[in-house]
């Protein structure tokens, strides 16, 4: 009974921390919309060099039969 | 047994609550307006549009033009346009301002104060507020001509409004 006691004490001691420390999906962290400014930089992009893409697109495809996949645009604002 | 399943159950509502608690401004609620002494124009009583908005954001920019056409023509009947900026570079705001120089009044809300008791759901976001203070309309993003057209006839219903 007592072993069983203690298992519960620590679950619940173990549910206050993940509760408590916001590793929960209710306190879930999460960038708000007007914390997006770092994101937005033009250095964010994956795109922003044409040439280094279409130097790897060359390269992705001619070893590795590989094209595409790239479907993302723009920085990472996330506006609108 | 059961009393810590019961603890266990609380400590989760308590939890879930406390963050729903932090609900966003929606439509019918008053509105938070900036403290006085922010050199901001008269809104008492009047319809007041405010927009968030960052020197980042790209539809931000393209929505800064329609703001000056709406306060060109709304204005002088009791329109009041508030820009709250939410950069954190005091210098890319001002940047941003002297480059479009609004018409309308600006303000820097660089602690992100303001939208965080608004809690924005996108960039840009306006909310048309009536002459009581209470939250009208919502518009989430900046989708040019097609939100121009609505606000213009919100802001005519709700300057119609006495």
């Amino acid at each position: 009974m007592k072993s069983i006691l203690r298992l519960c004490l620590a679950f619940c001691a173990l549910a206050v921390v993940i509760l408590g420390t916001g590793c929960s999906t209710v306190q879930a962290v999460r960038v708000h919309p007007w914390e997006r400014g770092l994101l937005a930089d033009s250095t964010m992009d994956p795109n922003r060099d044409a040439l280094g893409t279409a130097m790897m697109d060359h390269v992705t495809s001619s070893r590795e039969a590989a094209s595409g996949g790239r479907g993302v645009g723009g920085a990472g604002c996330g506006c609108n | 047994m059961r009393t810590l399943a019961r603890l266990l159950l609380t400590i989760l509502a308590a939890t879930a609550a406390w963050d729903f608690a932090r609900a966003d401004i929606a439509v019918g609620d008053a509105f938070p307006m900036p403290g006085a002494g922010m050199n901001l124009p008269a809104a008492e009583g009047k319809v007041v549009l405010v927009d968030f908005w960052a020197s980042w954001c790209a539809p931000c920019k393209a929505s800064f033009p329609a703001y000056s056409h709406l306060n060109e023509e709304y204005a002088s009947k009791g329109l009041v346009i508030l820009a709250v900026s939410v950069d954190e570079e005091p210098k890319a705001y001002a940047s941003f301002v002297k480059r479009y120089s609004p018409p309308f009044a600006v303000l820097l809300d660089e602690r992100h104060e303001l939208v965080r008791r608004v809690n924005v759901p996108t960039m840009p976001t306006c909310y048309l507020v009536d002459r009581l203070g209470h939250v009208r309309f919502i518009h989430a993003g900046y989708h040019g001509s097609d939100t121009d057209k609505a606000l213009r006839k919100e802001v005519e219903l709700l300057l119609s409004e006495k």
